[in-house]
């Protein structure tokens, strides 16, 4: 718990905020802005990130509950409270978030050139955004994050985007705004029902069978785009291919996984009922975005679009996981989420050091890069692998977690999920091999440069973390192992419920 | 019965100022627009102090009421009556039309708008509105020798006196129907909807009317857009801010108390009006280029929201709607004070397409009209998320499903105009730069920025004094 009564989740919500407005204060001509606003933005972000490893320390992970539990009064008439804690879900997100953001702000750093301090100021607001969402222990606290998080990133996507970022950008802005705002009538709906948006009490209040699966579509509506799951993904691949580089990695990174925690942390522990019966939809979404998207990744051309949709088909596990509603399951939807948070967001940076080098994404244009760059190419290994599943990185363990959880639900849901992991292994090496491997045609090509330094700092902590992952997951999932626990029983508590109610009023 | 000739004492004093500096203006043969100017300014701070510290009750015969809701909504309109001075400060002088009856005509209005806040019967109602609306309809052709001012007064004139008549019919069968126009004695007589008569509900219908003409709800909205356009932009910010206010207020008082207990007959109609509005002001919106006849149409649509509030008939309710104007009322403003800040060598211009790139050309002005699109658009954590917040929990309240949930989706309808105005400003390449803007409009900005922006850190005072003045019309 909170012993020393020390705001520290307050504190790394809204310290970016902080560096954000000292950004604003600065003066001067347009170098020593930029200049300033870069090292401002790395070192606030480099802060809030020792501070969120001291979360990480001081979290303890045989607790299921909240830790790091504060709260303020707001609107205590309506019983709102300002009220903020982790537990062994969000606690690591908001490290992933913490973690990403100074590695954003790194890769950033000689690629974006005009109106520099704006983008700082951004990445500063997303990063508060972020952390203050999954930190979030009130339904309005989170809400209010959860779609504050829009503001910042149609920004990035349309100032520093490609040639069609205003598309882009106004289709990723109405995309999940419309998803939200459903969310926020099933919210008003709980408050009604409740009296509260205390999450800790949500999680105990039963809600009547029938309202459950309005509020679940209603959730689904929000979380679906966010994940995004097929129907609705459209958005993704074209925020993706036009957001610079480093809206990319958070969106990819971040982003999508509020998607994820917001189906595990309140449509499944908060409609049980709903979630059991919707479950057999969640599995169809998730299984046609998980085959289908990965044909579609197969037929890109474009390195950034053909991650987004594999993107979307590793989100499809996770979705996968999370409706299994076991142990295994939800741990792997977890430990998918995470990896593929590090993973996906690695490949988009990857794709960044080739696109600031030859300034195109064409798959095409490539080829015969190992000659040339050779750390490159390792690092791109690495995180191919990891995208694939290859034991011994991240990627495998979440994918073989969903994939027990999901035989002990369905023989046919766990083949046809893992006909994904066969597909996602043949276009990322596909896509390895033609952007790698074979002689170089291409005269600027073979003048290409290594990674810089600044690019080794920027990858290599994602790579320990990759092979860390791969190697000893058990210091990850330690953390969600109590949490998930509860979540299952409660789970299995609420459905055996209602069928001994049923049973005994026939 | 004594007279508690005090209870109106801010109205009293507030129309002896505007008396005393239009004498000012017409025996000072110097240019006293400033001056009227900032003396009106003072004489609404004197009506606020009065407002705050004057005594609650009847007087008048009963036919004037004083209580937290005509407090709260006073309040809100002589704010809005201010800020539309301090807009005009700048616009007048350029546009030639430095004249002292300005802030004169506008403190009447406000005089009205504050009669109506306070009506307790039918007939101070119709008063406090038509001193409101006369004065209104100078200030739209105050502009009197371009041909679009001139125009846009005329059409409000002709169509607000209509709205006139048919609320003076609805005032009629009213009372010919009842027998009373009191308020009080009104919702004694209506206790009992099964002896209602349908000369009655017919009387109520053109009251409606002739109130949602004035709160330009569909199908009443015809005037918006020409009026919104033509109107001297000070004059139009105005009209988005105290008269909505007052209008809604007095619709509000008028459906809770003397037509409580008939929530049944009336709900149905505001419903529909509601649906119309947000639906018209989300899709109509979508193709204009004119930024005022854009906040035009978003104004219909924010009305809308508001009757959405009136339509769950509860306490909660008339919170939201309190709450929603209040934010509405600061937002407005300050969108209108980037307006008009639109200033290119001396002219004033008004297409969307002149703030192109204003992101780089003005910072701050583009970092205030972000703040003010997204917050009309309800994203969090800006205070018009909260304004669709309180409304939409009174809708979910009341088991209004449908008009909920057509009204988040229209709100996302509505995102697409408000983040376009962001795109142009940031995401297209500066046009030519506007004048240097004077201080009045950047203060004014900066201070309606502001509150749209941290309205999150601290809304319970703000929710509170709105649930004060919701609860004493559900006594």
């Amino acid at each position: 718990m909170n012993a020393a009564g020390f705001p520290l989740l307050s504190l790394i919500t809204w310290l970016p905020l902080v560096g954000g407005l000292v950004i604003l204060a600065v003066r001067g001509d347009e170098d020593t802005v930029a200049s300033n606003a870069r090292w401002t933005a790395l070192w606030t972000s480099l802060i809030v990130f020792a501070l969120s490893v001291v979360l990480w320390v001081r979290f303890d992970p045989a607790e299921p509950g909240f830790q790091f539990v504060e709260s303020a009064t707001w609107l205590p008439q309506w019983g709102i409270t300002y009220k903020l804690g982790v537990d062994g879900i969000s606690v690591l997100f908001v490290l992933l978030s913490t973690v990403l953001t100074p590695i954003c702000i790194l890769a950033s750093w000689d690629a974006i050139r005009v109106r520099v301090r704006e983008y700082m100021l951004a990445f500063l607001i997303l990063e508060t955004m972020m952390v203050g969402m999954f930190a979030a222990m009130d339904f309005v606290v989170f809400y209010m994050f959860f779609e504050g998080v829009l503001i910042p990133m149609y920004l990035i996507i349309g100032v520093w985007g490609g040639p069609r970022r205003v598309y882009a950008a106004i289709k990723f802005f109405l995309y999940t705004l419309a998803g939200s705002v459903l969310m926020l009538l099933a919210l008003l709906a709980m408050w009604y029902q409740a009296g509260t948006t205390d999450i800790p009490t949500l999680l105990h209040t039963q809600f009547p069978a029938s309202m459950q699966t309005w509020l679940f579509l209603a959730f689904l509506a929000s979380f679906a785009v966010k994940v995004p799951m097929w129907p609705v993904h459209t958005w993704l691949p074209d925020a993706h291919v036009e957001a610079p580089t480093a809206g990319s990695v958070i969106l990819a990174g971040v982003l999508l996984k509020m998607g994820g925690y917001g189906f595990l942390r309140f449509s499944l522990p908060m409609l049980p009922l709903a979630s059991a019966h919707l479950a057999p939809l969640m599995y169809a979404l998730s299984v046609i975005a998980v085959i289908y998207t990965s044909f579609v990744a197969f037929a890109q051309t474009d390195m950034k679009k053909l991650i987004a949709y594999s993107s979307v088909a590793h989100m499809g596990v996770v979705t996968i996981g999370i409706f299994t509603a076991n142990a295994q399951g939800i741990s792997g939807a977890m430990f998918q989420m995470l990896s593929h948070g590090i993973v996906s967001a690695a490949l988009f940076l990857c794709v960044g050091v080739v696109y600031d080098r030859i300034h195109t994404r064409e798959i095409a244009r490539y080829g015969g890069l190992a000659d040339r760059m050779p750390a490159y190419a390792f690092v791109f290994m690495v995180f191919t692998m990891a995208s694939i599943g290859l034991p011994g990185t991240s990627g495998f363990v979440g994918e073989f977690l969903v994939l027990v959880g999901a035989f002990r639900v369905n023989f046919w849901l766990a083949l046809l999920g893992s006909l994904g992991m066969i597909l996602g292994a043949a276009y990322a090496l596909w896509l390895y091999r033609r952007i790698i491997f074979g002689r170089i045609t291409r005269d600027d090509l073979r003048g290409i440069l290594d990674l810089s330094p600044r690019e080794v700092a920027v990858f290599a902590p994602l790579v320990v973390l990759t092979i860390w992952m791969g190697v000893y997951p058990s210091s990850f999932s330690q953390f969600w192992d109590a949490t998930v626990g509860t979540i299952v029983v409660h789970n299995q508590a609420a459905l055996h419920l209602t069928t001994t109610l049923a049973a005994a009023n026939p | 019965m004594m007279m508690h000739w005090t209870t109106a004492l801010p109205e009293i004093a507030l129309a002896c100022c505007g008396m005393a500096i239009l004498l000012l203006g017409a025996l000072t043969p110097r240019d006293t627009f400033r001056i009227a100017s900032m003396l009106t300014i003072g004489a609404f701070l004197l009506a606020a102090m009065l407002v705050i510290a004057g005594p609650a009750g009847l007087a008048y015969h009963d036919q004037f009421v004083v209580d937290a809701f005509a407090g709260f909504i006073k309040l809100l309109v002589l704010a809005g009556s201010a800020l539309a001075v301090v807009a005009s400060l700048d616009y007048n002088e350029h546009e030639n039309l430095r004249r002292f009856e300005f802030p004169v005509l506008l403190l009447f209005a406000t005089v009205g708008m504050m009669v109506m806040a306070s009506a307790a019967n039918l007939m101070t109602l119709y008063v406090g509105l038509e001193l409101q609306s006369l004065s209104i309809y100078v200030l739209a052709a105050f502009a009197r020798d371009q041909l679009r001012s001139a125009e846009a007064g005329l059409k409000y004139f002709v169509l607000g006196a209509l709205a006139s008549g048919l609320l003076l019919y609805g005032i009629s069968l009213v009372y010919g129907f009842s027998g009373t126009m009191q308020f009080d004695r009104l919702a004694a007589a209506l206790t009992d909807p099964a002896h209602v008569s349908p000369g009655l509900v017919v009387g109520i219908v053109f009251v409606v009317a002739g109130l949602a003409f004035k709160v330009s709800a569909v199908p009443f909205h015809m005037w918006t857009p020409d009026v919104y356009e033509g109107a001297p932009t000070p004059v139009t910010l105005l009209m988005g801010t105290s008269p909505k206010v007052a209008a809604m207020a007095l619709l509000v008082r008028a459906m809770a108390t003397p037509f409580g207990h008939l929530l049944a007959s009336w709900q149905q109609l505001i419903v529909l009006v509601a649906i119309a509005s947000v639906l018209l002001g989300a899709l109509a919106a979508i193709g204009q280029h004119n930024i005022k006849r854009l906040m035009a149409y978003s104004s219909i649509g924010h009305m809308g929201y508001v009757l959405i509030g009136l339509a769950a008939g509860t306490a909660v309710g008339i919170r939201g709607v309190l709450l929603y104007l209040l934010t509405y009322v600061f937002m407005n403003a300050g969108t209108f004070a980037v307006i008009l800040a639109m200033r290119r060598r001396g002219e004033m211009t008004e297409e969307i397409a002149d703030l192109s790139g204003l992101g780089r050309r003005d910072p701050a002005m583009a970092l205030w009209m972000t703040v003010f699109m997204f917050s009309m658009a309800g994203i969090p954590p800006f205070s018009g998320f909260w304004a669709k917040y309180f409304i939409f929990t009174a809708a979910v309240q009341s088991g209004l499903w449908l008009l909920a949930v057509i009204g988040v989706l229209t709100s996302v309808i509505g995102a697409y105009y408000y983040i376009r105005i962001i795109k142009v400003m940031y995401f297209d390449a500066p046009g030519e730069p506007f004048d240097p803007r004077p201080a009045s409009l950047s203060l004014l900005a900066a201070g309606s920025g502001l509150f749209t922006t941290l309205f999150f850190v601290i809304p319970a005072p703000f929710v509170g004094a709105a649930e004060a003045a919701a609860r004493v019309l559900f006594r």
